[in-house]
Protein backbone atom coordinates (compact mmCIF):
# COMPACT_ATOMS: atom_id res chain seq x y z
CA UNK A 1 0.00 0.00 0.00
CA UNK A 2 1.02 3.58 0.49
CA UNK A 3 0.00 4.47 -3.17
CA UNK A 4 -3.22 6.49 -3.76
CA UNK A 5 -4.88 6.34 -6.74
CA UNK A 6 -7.55 8.51 -8.50
CA UNK A 7 -10.30 6.04 -8.29
CA UNK A 8 -13.63 6.61 -10.97
CA UNK A 9 -15.18 3.28 -9.37
CA UNK A 10 -15.49 1.91 -6.01
CA UNK A 11 -17.51 -1.76 -6.06
CA UNK A 12 -18.04 -3.82 -2.62
CA UNK A 13 -18.02 -7.02 -3.36
CA UNK A 14 -17.64 -8.15 -0.02
CA UNK A 15 -19.39 -11.06 1.30
CA UNK A 16 -20.31 -12.17 -2.18
CA UNK A 17 -18.52 -15.42 -3.40
CA UNK A 18 -17.43 -16.89 -7.13
CA UNK A 19 -18.08 -15.46 -9.17
CA UNK A 20 -20.04 -12.55 -8.61
CA UNK A 21 -17.18 -10.16 -7.38
CA UNK A 22 -15.85 -11.15 -11.37
CA UNK A 23 -19.47 -10.19 -12.93
CA UNK A 24 -19.65 -7.20 -10.63
CA UNK A 25 -15.84 -6.13 -11.97
CA UNK A 26 -17.00 -6.64 -15.38
CA UNK A 27 -20.24 -4.63 -15.02
CA UNK A 28 -18.15 -1.44 -13.74
CA UNK A 29 -15.56 -1.68 -16.49
CA UNK A 30 -18.13 -1.44 -19.18
CA UNK A 31 -18.93 2.05 -18.22
CA UNK A 32 -15.18 3.47 -17.27
CA UNK A 33 -13.02 4.76 -19.89
CA UNK A 34 -9.68 4.07 -21.14
CA UNK A 35 -7.47 4.73 -18.65
CA UNK A 36 -9.75 5.44 -15.28
CA UNK A 37 -9.36 3.05 -12.47
CA UNK A 38 -11.77 1.15 -10.40
CA UNK A 39 -11.11 -0.25 -6.98
CA UNK A 40 -12.98 -3.49 -5.95
CA UNK A 41 -13.19 -5.28 -1.94
CA UNK A 42 -13.97 -8.81 -1.87
CA UNK A 43 -13.65 -11.40 0.79
CA UNK A 44 -13.80 -14.26 -1.85
CA UNK A 45 -10.36 -15.78 -1.32
CA UNK A 46 -11.10 -17.49 -4.69
CA UNK A 47 -10.98 -13.57 -6.04
CA UNK A 48 -7.46 -14.09 -5.17
CA UNK A 49 -6.46 -15.86 -8.35
CA UNK A 50 -9.30 -14.48 -10.45
CA UNK A 51 -9.20 -11.11 -10.54
CA UNK A 52 -5.38 -11.17 -11.32
CA UNK A 53 -6.90 -13.81 -14.28
CA UNK A 54 -10.05 -11.77 -15.19
CA UNK A 55 -7.34 -8.74 -15.36
CA UNK A 56 -4.73 -10.64 -17.88
CA UNK A 57 -7.41 -12.07 -19.90
CA UNK A 58 -9.15 -8.67 -20.72
CA UNK A 59 -6.26 -6.85 -21.19
CA UNK A 60 -6.50 -4.41 -17.98
CA UNK A 61 -4.49 -3.95 -15.49
CA UNK A 62 -3.97 -5.06 -11.64
CA UNK A 63 -2.11 -1.73 -10.44
CA UNK A 64 -2.36 -3.29 -7.20
CA UNK A 65 -3.57 -5.79 -4.50
CA UNK A 66 -3.46 -6.35 -1.00
CA UNK A 67 -5.58 -8.03 2.15
CA UNK A 68 -5.91 -6.86 5.66
CA UNK A 69 -8.52 -8.44 7.90
CA UNK A 70 -9.24 -10.88 5.46
CA UNK A 71 -10.64 -8.11 2.98
CA UNK A 72 -9.06 -8.28 -0.33
CA UNK A 73 -8.68 -4.65 -2.29
CA UNK A 74 -7.00 -4.75 -5.79
CA UNK A 75 -7.03 -1.45 -8.11
CA UNK A 76 -7.37 -1.79 -11.82
CA UNK A 77 -7.01 0.74 -14.70
CA UNK A 78 -9.23 0.16 -17.82
CA UNK A 79 -6.77 -0.57 -20.65
CA UNK B 1 39.34 -20.19 -64.33
CA UNK B 2 40.71 -22.16 -61.56
CA UNK B 3 40.28 -20.10 -58.56
CA UNK B 4 43.59 -20.07 -56.27
CA UNK B 5 42.72 -20.00 -52.49
CA UNK B 6 45.85 -20.82 -51.38
CA UNK B 7 47.68 -17.34 -51.77
CA UNK B 8 48.00 -14.71 -49.47
CA UNK B 9 45.07 -12.14 -51.71
CA UNK B 10 42.11 -12.88 -49.01
CA UNK B 11 42.53 -10.81 -46.13
CA UNK B 12 42.65 -12.41 -42.87
CA UNK B 13 39.81 -13.02 -40.52
CA UNK B 14 40.78 -11.83 -37.08
CA UNK B 15 38.98 -13.27 -34.31
CA UNK B 16 36.98 -9.64 -33.69
CA UNK B 17 35.83 -9.86 -37.81
CA UNK B 18 34.26 -13.25 -37.10
CA UNK B 19 32.80 -12.52 -34.09
CA UNK B 20 31.11 -9.36 -35.75
CA UNK B 21 29.87 -11.57 -38.62
CA UNK B 22 28.94 -14.72 -36.54
CA UNK B 23 26.92 -12.27 -34.69
CA UNK B 24 24.95 -10.08 -38.11
CA UNK B 25 24.34 -13.81 -39.31
CA UNK B 26 22.71 -14.40 -35.97
CA UNK B 27 20.76 -11.23 -36.36
CA UNK B 28 19.38 -11.73 -39.88
CA UNK B 29 18.36 -15.46 -38.67
CA UNK B 30 16.50 -14.28 -36.02
CA UNK B 31 14.95 -11.51 -38.50
CA UNK B 32 14.28 -14.33 -40.87
CA UNK B 33 12.50 -16.81 -38.71
CA UNK B 34 10.50 -14.32 -36.58
CA UNK B 35 9.03 -13.12 -40.89
CA UNK B 36 8.37 -16.89 -41.05
CA UNK B 37 6.78 -17.35 -37.85
CA UNK B 38 4.57 -14.54 -38.25
CA UNK B 39 3.41 -16.21 -41.53
CA UNK B 40 2.55 -19.49 -40.16
CA UNK B 41 0.45 -18.06 -37.40
CA UNK B 42 -1.51 -15.51 -40.15
CA UNK B 43 -1.75 -18.76 -42.26
CA UNK B 44 -2.93 -20.69 -39.00
CA UNK B 45 -5.33 -18.05 -37.76
CA UNK B 46 -7.12 -18.28 -41.25
CA UNK B 47 -7.93 -21.68 -40.90
CA UNK B 48 -8.59 -21.49 -36.94
CA UNK B 49 -9.75 -17.49 -36.31
CA UNK B 50 -8.88 -18.45 -32.53
CA UNK B 51 -12.45 -16.77 -31.17
CA UNK B 52 -13.06 -16.06 -27.84
CA UNK B 53 -15.99 -18.56 -27.83
CA UNK B 54 -17.20 -20.84 -25.04
CA UNK B 55 -19.71 -23.84 -25.67
CA UNK B 56 -21.31 -25.20 -22.67
CA UNK B 57 -23.93 -28.09 -22.88
CA UNK B 58 -26.06 -28.40 -19.61
CA UNK B 59 -27.89 -31.71 -19.97
CA UNK B 60 -28.86 -31.90 -15.83
CA UNK B 61 -31.68 -30.87 -13.63
CA UNK B 62 -30.47 -31.12 -10.79
CA UNK B 63 -29.72 -27.98 -7.82
CA UNK B 64 -25.96 -28.92 -7.85
CA UNK B 65 -25.71 -29.46 -11.50
CA UNK B 66 -27.06 -26.54 -12.86
CA UNK B 67 -24.23 -24.35 -10.76
CA UNK B 68 -21.59 -25.50 -12.59
CA UNK B 69 -22.66 -24.32 -16.72
CA UNK B 70 -24.11 -20.84 -15.17
CA UNK B 71 -21.04 -19.70 -13.45
CA UNK B 72 -18.64 -20.43 -16.07
CA UNK B 73 -20.53 -19.28 -18.38
CA UNK B 74 -21.36 -16.31 -16.86
CA UNK B 75 -17.39 -15.89 -15.58
CA UNK B 76 -16.66 -16.58 -19.32
CA UNK B 77 -19.08 -13.28 -20.16
CA UNK B 78 -17.24 -10.95 -17.77
CA UNK B 79 -14.07 -11.98 -19.31
CA UNK B 80 -14.76 -11.10 -22.53
CA UNK B 81 -16.11 -14.76 -24.39
CA UNK B 82 -19.18 -14.96 -26.61
CA UNK B 83 -20.86 -17.84 -24.54
CA UNK B 84 -23.45 -20.43 -25.42
CA UNK B 85 -25.29 -22.80 -23.13
CA UNK B 86 -27.04 -25.43 -25.21
CA UNK B 87 -29.79 -26.54 -22.89
CA UNK B 88 -30.76 -30.30 -23.54
CA UNK B 89 -32.74 -33.11 -21.89
CA UNK B 90 -32.84 -32.20 -18.02
CA UNK B 91 -30.74 -29.50 -18.50
CA UNK B 92 -34.31 -27.48 -19.97
CA UNK B 93 -35.55 -27.30 -16.42
CA UNK B 94 -32.94 -24.68 -15.90
CA UNK B 95 -34.64 -22.75 -18.78
CA UNK B 96 -38.44 -23.84 -17.61
CA UNK B 97 -40.62 -20.64 -16.93
CA UNK B 98 -39.61 -20.21 -12.90
CA UNK B 99 -38.21 -23.58 -13.41
CA UNK B 100 -34.78 -22.86 -11.77
CA UNK B 101 -35.90 -21.73 -8.53
CA UNK B 102 -37.28 -25.31 -8.22
CA UNK B 103 -34.10 -27.21 -8.84
CA UNK B 104 -33.74 -30.20 -6.07
CA UNK B 105 -30.85 -32.10 -4.89
CA UNK B 106 -31.86 -35.95 -4.22
CA UNK B 107 -29.76 -37.78 -1.61
CA UNK B 108 -30.27 -41.44 -3.08
CA UNK B 109 -26.61 -42.72 -4.99
CA UNK B 110 -25.12 -39.37 -3.87
CA UNK B 111 -22.29 -40.21 -0.86
CA UNK B 112 -20.93 -36.81 -1.67
CA UNK B 113 -24.07 -34.59 0.51
CA UNK B 114 -21.96 -32.74 2.69
CA UNK B 115 -24.12 -34.76 5.50
CA UNK B 116 -24.11 -38.09 3.89
CA UNK B 117 -27.75 -39.55 3.74
CA UNK B 118 -27.65 -43.66 3.59
CA UNK B 119 -29.65 -44.56 0.82
CA UNK B 120 -32.55 -46.86 2.80
CA UNK B 121 -33.70 -43.40 4.38
CA UNK B 122 -32.73 -41.40 1.25
CA UNK B 123 -35.87 -42.81 -0.86
CA UNK B 124 -38.00 -42.05 2.08
CA UNK B 125 -40.81 -39.91 0.74
CA UNK B 126 -39.77 -35.80 1.67
CA UNK B 127 -36.37 -36.50 1.36
CA UNK B 128 -35.38 -34.69 -1.78
CA UNK B 129 -37.18 -31.75 -0.52
CA UNK B 130 -35.40 -31.99 2.59
CA UNK B 131 -31.93 -32.54 1.08
CA UNK B 132 -32.62 -29.50 -0.94
CA UNK B 133 -33.49 -27.55 2.07
CA UNK B 134 -30.53 -28.27 3.57
CA UNK B 135 -27.85 -27.65 0.85
CA UNK B 136 -29.68 -24.39 0.30
CA UNK B 137 -29.88 -22.73 3.83
CA UNK B 138 -27.24 -24.98 5.26
CA UNK B 139 -24.23 -24.73 2.58
CA UNK B 140 -25.51 -22.03 0.31
CA UNK B 141 -27.28 -19.65 2.21
CA UNK B 142 -24.37 -19.70 4.53
CA UNK B 143 -21.54 -19.13 1.83
CA UNK B 144 -23.52 -16.65 0.07
CA UNK B 145 -23.52 -18.88 -2.78
CA UNK B 146 -25.69 -16.77 -5.59
CA UNK B 147 -29.40 -18.20 -5.91
CA UNK B 148 -29.49 -20.04 -9.17
CA UNK B 149 -32.30 -17.78 -10.72
CA UNK B 150 -29.80 -14.31 -10.22
CA UNK B 151 -26.90 -16.30 -11.89
CA UNK B 152 -29.37 -16.98 -14.60
CA UNK B 153 -30.20 -13.63 -15.07
CA UNK B 154 -26.24 -12.43 -14.94
CA UNK B 155 -25.64 -14.98 -17.91
CA UNK B 156 -28.45 -12.83 -19.41
CA UNK B 157 -27.36 -9.43 -18.81
CA UNK B 158 -23.73 -9.96 -19.71
CA UNK B 159 -25.14 -11.31 -22.66
CA UNK B 160 -24.99 -15.01 -22.55
CA UNK B 161 -26.65 -17.05 -25.43
CA UNK B 162 -29.17 -19.70 -24.29
CA UNK B 163 -30.27 -22.04 -26.99
CA UNK B 164 -33.10 -24.54 -25.58
CA UNK B 165 -32.49 -28.53 -28.02
CA UNK B 166 -35.07 -28.95 -29.65
CA UNK B 167 -35.53 -32.54 -30.12
CA UNK B 168 -35.73 -32.61 -26.22
CA UNK B 169 -38.34 -30.61 -25.87
CA UNK B 170 -40.71 -32.54 -28.53
CA UNK B 171 -39.53 -35.27 -26.32
CA UNK B 172 -40.17 -34.13 -22.90
CA UNK B 173 -43.33 -32.46 -24.26
CA UNK B 174 -42.00 -28.82 -23.50
CA UNK B 175 -43.71 -26.32 -25.69
CA UNK B 176 -41.42 -22.82 -26.60
CA UNK B 177 -43.94 -20.60 -23.94
CA UNK B 178 -42.66 -23.40 -21.31
CA UNK B 179 -39.39 -21.62 -21.44
CA UNK B 180 -38.57 -17.92 -20.77
CA UNK B 181 -38.49 -15.71 -23.50
CA UNK B 182 -34.58 -14.92 -23.78
CA UNK B 183 -34.21 -18.59 -25.15
CA UNK B 184 -33.45 -19.40 -28.76
CA UNK B 185 -34.46 -22.66 -29.94
CA UNK B 186 -31.67 -24.38 -32.00
CA UNK B 187 -30.48 -28.08 -32.85
CA UNK B 188 -27.42 -30.17 -32.58
CA UNK B 189 -26.32 -28.23 -35.99
CA UNK B 190 -26.25 -25.02 -34.37
CA UNK B 191 -24.68 -26.04 -31.50
CA UNK B 192 -21.55 -27.70 -33.44
CA UNK B 193 -21.71 -24.94 -35.75
CA UNK B 194 -21.00 -22.54 -32.92
CA UNK B 195 -18.86 -25.41 -31.01
CA UNK B 196 -16.41 -25.54 -33.65
CA UNK B 197 -14.93 -22.28 -33.55
CA UNK B 198 -15.10 -21.96 -29.52
CA UNK B 199 -11.86 -23.18 -27.74
CA UNK B 200 -13.65 -23.83 -24.81
CA UNK B 201 -16.48 -27.05 -24.76
CA UNK B 202 -17.71 -28.46 -21.94
CA UNK B 203 -20.50 -30.85 -21.41
CA UNK B 204 -22.08 -30.63 -18.18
Amino acid sequence: MGTTYQVDKSIDARGQMCPMPVLALAKAFRELASGQIAVISATDPGSKADIPAWAEKTGNTLLEMSEENGVFTYYLKKA
Amino acid sequence: MVLDTTGGVAPAITPETEELLRSRIDALAIERLDQIVAERVAAAMKKDPAKNKVAIIASKGTLDMAYPPLILASAAAAMGEEVEIFFTFYGLEMVKKGGIEHLKVAPVANPAMPVPIPNIIGMLPGMTPMATWMMKSQFFAKHNVVPLDQLLQECIDLGVKLTACQMSMDVMGIKREDLIDEVEIGGAATMLTFANEAHVTLFI
